[in-house]
C-alpha cells in the first residue's frame, strides 16, 4: 500500500498558490521524503482555475492526480473549493479560504453568484478562515496564501520551524517578518480550533 | 551529493549546463519558457531570445558549426516553425552537439493544438528522448548532447507539460570542461547543394543505422520485469502513471523512441503473457510495435488530451476511488484579462465597429471570449495578417477587415505577412498591440521591447519606422487605454482605399508599478447603461440588486478606460485605495 499523502492547493491565478505549494514541496524534501509538485502556467494564470498539487511519500510517480486521491485540499478561494471538492477523499481534511472572487460571468451580470458554498464544504473536520483579514493583521496582504499554509500545517507532519525556515528562504526578504508573522497566525487559528464557519 | 528539488525545465538548463553547452537560444512558449530563464542564470553560457524557432534554430546551427555545445528551446508548435533547418540540419550532421528541447501540451492547457513531437523525429530522421520526470530531464539532456557529437546529427529531446511543469528531486554534477576546436570548413557537409545532399542522405541512412544498435542496448530503454502476465510498453510521463496505475505490471520503460528498439520490443513482448502499449496523443509506438507483428491488447485509451493515473486504472478494470458528491451550478472562471489591460480597450472599439477580427497568439487571444468576443479567427503565430489579406482578396463581407497581433508575434512572423500586404497591393488595416513584452508567456522580452534574455538593454524596433519603411501607406499611433480614440481611427483607416498599421502602443499592465489611482462610480450619476460592465474588467461589476455599476478598489489600477465609455461621466477618482472589499465578498 503507497504510503504518499497528497496535498492539492486550488486558487484563482495570481493568488501565489504556486509559491504556496513550493514552500510546503521543500518542507516535505527537508523531512527526506520523495516529493513531487505539479503546477499550472500559461494562459490559466490570466485569472483563471488554478492548482498546484503536491504529493509526498517514500516513492511518489504520479505528479497529477485523479478525482477522489487528494488527502487534502487547501483553498486560497471559496468557489474554488467547492470545485475542486471532487478530488478530496471522503476523509479528506478541507482548509477553505471562505473569501470570494466572483468570476467574469458573475461580475458582469450574465450567471448568478453560486449560494450556499460554504454550508456544502461543511464537512467534519473542514477548517474555514478569513485569510485576507488575518493576512493585514500580519502586516501585508498578499501573504494570505502563507496565512492558509499556517492553517493547513496544523495537519501536516512537519515542525513549525521546517515551514518557518523555507519560507524566509523563499518569500521576497523584504516580505519575510509579514510571511512568518502570516503562518503564526494561520497556525494559531487553526490550532484554537477557531476556526469555524 | 544534496537532492534539489527542480522542474522538468530547471533540470533540462541544468543538463544543458553540466554537459558544456556554450549557447542557449530559443522563442518563448508554453511549457517550454522556463528552460532558457533558468539556462541565463548559470555561469558560462550564453542564452538569448530570437524572434522565432527558425531564427532559433540556425542560430544554434551556427554555433554547432562553430564547435560548442547549444541547446536550442521551444514548444511544440515552434517545431513547426524551425523544421525547416531541422530536417536538412540532419542530414549535414553537427560540429558541437545540438540538441533541441521541444515541449509538448497533451490536453492543450496552453496551446492552439496537441500535436505529438515524437513524429517529426520518425519525419526529420533524429534521434528522440523522453524523459519522465526531473532526474530523466537532466541526465537524458547530457546524454543527448553525447549522442549528438558521437552520431554526428541533431537530437530532440521531448518533454510535455507534465515533465516540464511538474518538480521532483535531482541530484546535480559538475559541469563538463570543454576545449573549443579551431574552425574547419567542411563544405561537402554544410553546403546542402544537391551533388553534397545525395551523398549526406546516405550517410544519414548510415549514422541511423548506428543509432539502431544504440537504442537496443541503451540505459535510457530498460525492462522492469515484475507480475508477466501484463508487459506494458510505454514512455515519457505516462511511465509513472503506469506505475502507480498498475504497480504489479512489468514495464519497458523507453527512454529513447527513435530510432526505434524493435528488438527490445519482441524480446520484452516474448517475456510477459499480454502486451499494452500505453503512450498519449499520437499511437506513436503501438503503430510500430504493432508493425513488429507483435499482438498488442486494446485498452481503450484515448489518442486524445491528457492521462492520469486514474484514466490506465480504469481502462484495467481497477475500480475507481469513492467520491464526495460534486456541488452543482458553479459558475466556470475562464481566464481574462488583467485590470488595466490595454488589450481591452482595443476590442471594445473593434466590437463597436463589428469589425471581422483575424486574430493572433499571446494575451489578446483572450479578446475572443465573453464579454467582447471580438475575434473571428486564431490559427498560428502570425496568421492574423496573411488571413486578413485573404479575407480582403475574396470581398465577400461589407464589414471593415482588422488583422490583430502583438509586438512580439510580429516580430515572430508578422513582418513576412506585412511584406506580402505591401508587395500585393493589400488595402487592409493591421493592428499591432504593442505592450512592450511577451507577455503570455510571462514577460519575456523580444525585438520590440528591446530587452535581452539576460535583461540588458538592446535596441528596441521603432515599428512605426519599420512599417513605412517597407511601404506601408498610412501609419498611426493610438492610445489603447481609449476606446474612443481607437475607434475614431478604425473607422477612418478601415475606411479608406490603403494599407494600414495601427500600433496600439501601452505597457502590459504587469509591467507598471507605479499604479494610478483606481476610480469609483458616483451611484447617483450611474444611469446602468452597462457599457463599463461590457468592457470585461475584473474591476468593475454589476450590483445585483441596483444593476449599477461598482468598481472594486483593490483591483482597479486606474487606467481610465471604463471614465472614457461612460456615457453620464459617472466614473471618477475615488482617492485612496481601500480597504479589502468590493472584490471580496
Amino acid at each position: 500500500m503507497s504510503d504518499v499523502t497528497t496535498v492539492l492547493l486550488a486558487g484563482v491565478g495570481g493568488q501565489g498558490t504556486i509559491l504556496a505549494g513550493d514552500v510546503l514541496a521543500k518542507v516535505a524534501v527537508a523531512a527526506g521524503y520523495d516529493v513531487k509538485l505539479s503546477e499550472v502556467h500559461g494562459m490559466a494564470q490570466r485569472g483563471g482555475s488554478v492548482d498546484t498539487v503536491v504529493r509526498f511519500g517514500t516513492k511518489v510517480f504520479s505528479p497529477v492526480i485523479d478525482p477522489g486521491t487528494a488527502d487534502h485540499l487547501i483553498a486560497f478561494e471559496l468557489i474554488e473549493a467547492a470545485r475542486k471538492l471532487p478530488f478530496v477523499k471522503p476523509a479528506g481534511r478541507l482548509v477553505v479560504n471562505t473569501r470570494t472572487i466572483q468570476p467574469l460571468p458573475v461580475l458582469t451580470g450574465t450567471l448568478a453568484p453560486p449560494v450556499g458554498v460554504v454550508a456544502a464544504l461543511d464537512y467534519e473536520g473542514a477548517i474555514f478562515l478569513d485569510a485576507e483579514e488575518l493576512a493585514c493583521e500580519a502586516g501585508s496582504p498578499h501573504s494570505a496564501n502563507i496565512v492558509l499554509m499556517g492553517a493547513a500545517s496544523v495537519g501536516l507532519p512537519f515542525d513549525a520551524a521546517a515551514w518557518r525556515e523555507v519560507i524566509a528562504s523563499r518569500v521576497p526578504p523584504k516580505t519575510v517578518d509579514a510571511n512568518l508573522q502570516a503562518f503564526e497566525l494561520g497556525r494559531r487559528a487553526c490550532e484554537g480550533g477557531a476556526c469555524t464557519v | 551529493m544534496s537532492r534539489t528539488l527542480m522542474s522538468g525545465n530547471e533540470a533540462v538548463a541544468r543538463g544543458a549546463w553540466e554537459a558544456g553547452a556554450a549557447v542557449g537560444v530559443g522563442y518563448p512558449g508554453t511549457p517550454s519558457t522556463e528552460v532558457l530563464e533558468n539556462l541565463v542564470r548559470y555561469e558560462g553560457v550564453h542564452c538569448e531570445w530570437a524572434p522565432n524557432e527558425k531564427v532559433a534554430a540556425e542560430v544554434a546551427a551556427g554555433v554547432s558549426m562553430a564547435g560548442a555545445r547549444v541547446l536550442v528551446t521551444m514548444k511544440h508548435v515552434g517545431l513547426n516553425v524551425a523544421a525547416d533547418p531541422l530536417f536538412t540540419q540532419a542530414y549535414a550532421g553537427v560540429g558541437g552537439g545540438l540538441v533541441y528541447l521541444v515541449a509538448d501540451d497533451p490536453g492543450m492547457h496552453s496551446s492552439q493544438n496537441e500535436q505529438d513531437t515524437r513524429n517529426y523525429a520518425a519525419a526529420a530522421k533524429v534521434p528522440l528522448f523522453e524523459p519522465s520526470d526531473s532526474t530523466e530531464a537532466l541526465a537524458f539532456v547530457k546524454r543527448a548532447f553525447e549522442v549528438s557529437e558521437r552520431y554526428n546529427i541533431p537530437v530532440i529531446v521531448r518533454t510535455t507539460t507534465r515533465v516540464s511543469h511538474s518538480k521532483s528531486l535531482v541530484e546535480c554534477g559538475d559541469r563538463e570542461q570543454r576545449l573549443l576546436p579551431a574552425y574547419q570548413k567542411d563544405a561537402a557537409r554544410f553546403v546542402m547543394i544537391p551533388a553534397n545532399a545525395r551523398n549526406r542522405r546516405v550517410s544519414l541512412a548510415q549514422r541511423l543505422e548506428e543509432l539502431s544498435s544504440c537504442v537496443e542496448s541503451c540505459d535510457e530503454n530498460r525492462i522492469e520485469l515484475r507480475d508477466t502476465s501484463l508487459g506494458v510498453i510505454t514512455s515519457g510521463i505516462v511511465y509513472q502513471y503506469v506505475r502507480q496505475a498498475l504497480p504489479e505490471a512489468s514495464v519497458l520503460k523507453l527512454g529513447m523512441v527513435f530510432p526505434f528498439p524493435e528488438k527490445l520490443i519482441l524480446d520484452f513482448s516474448s517475456k510477459v503473457d499480454r502486451v499494452a502499449v500505453i503512450e498519449e496523443l499520437d499511437p506513436y509506438l503501438r503503430l510500430r510495435v504493432s508493425a513488429l507483428g507483435v499482438g498488442v491488447i486494446e485498452t481503450g485509451l484515448p489518442c486524445i488530451g491528457e492521462y492520469t493515473p486514474g484514466i490506465i486504472a480504469t481502462a484495467f478494470g481497477v475500480p475507481a476511488p469513492e467520491l464526495r458528491e460534486p456541488i452543482k451550478d458553479l459558475p466556470p472562471r475562464p481566464p481574462l484579462m488583467c485590470p488595466g489591460c490595454p488589450h481591452r480597450g482595443v476590442f471594445y472599439a473593434l466590437r463597436k465597429l463589428k469589425a471581422i477580427v483575424t486574430g493572433d497568439i499571446g494575451c489578446y487571444t483572450l479578446g475572443a471570449l465573453p464579454p467582447l468576443q471580438a475575434m473571428d479567427s486564431c490559427i498560428c503565430m502570425g496568421a492574423s495578417i496573411g488571413m486578413a489579406h485573404g479575407m480582403g482578396l475574396v470581398g465577400s463581407t461589407d464589414r471593415p477587415v482588422v488583422a490583430v497581433i502583438g509586438d512580439s508575434t510580429f516580430a515572430h512572423s508578422g513582418l513576412t505577412g506585412l511584406l506580402d500586404m505591401v508587395y500585393n497591393g493589400g488595402a487592409g488595416t493591421v493592428m499591432i498591440l504593442d505592450n512592450r513584452t511577451t507577455a503570455m508567456t510571462g514577460h519575456q522580452g523580444n525585438p520590440v521591447s528591446g530587452i535581452t534574455l539576460a535583461g540588458d538593454p538592446a535596441p528596441a524596433v521603432d515599428l512605426e519606422a519599420l512599417v513605412r519603411v517597407i511601404g506601408v501607406a498610412s501609419v498611426r499611433e493610438v492610445d489603447p487605454h481609449d476606446p474612443a480614440e481607437v475607434l475614431a481611427v478604425l473607422r477612418e483607416e478601415t475606411a479608406a482605399d490603403h494599407l494600414s498599421v495601427i500600433v496600439a502602443k501601452a505597457p502590459c499592465a504587469l509591467l507598471v508599478r507605479e499604479k494610478a489611482d483606481p476610480f469609483a462610480v458616483d451611484e447617483d450619476a450611474c444611469i446602468k447603461c452597462g457599457r463599463c460592465i461590457s468592457l470585461g474588467c475584473p474591476a468593475i461589476s454589476k450590483d445585483p440588486e441596483t444593476s449599477r455599476a461598482v468598481i472594486d478598489a483593490t483591483l482597479c489600477v486606474g487606467c481610465g478606460q471604463c471614465v472614457r465609455v461612460c456615457r453620464s461621466d459617472a466614473i471618477m477618482p475615488s482617492g485612496a485605495a481601500c480597504d479589502i472589499g468590493g472584490r471580496w465578498s
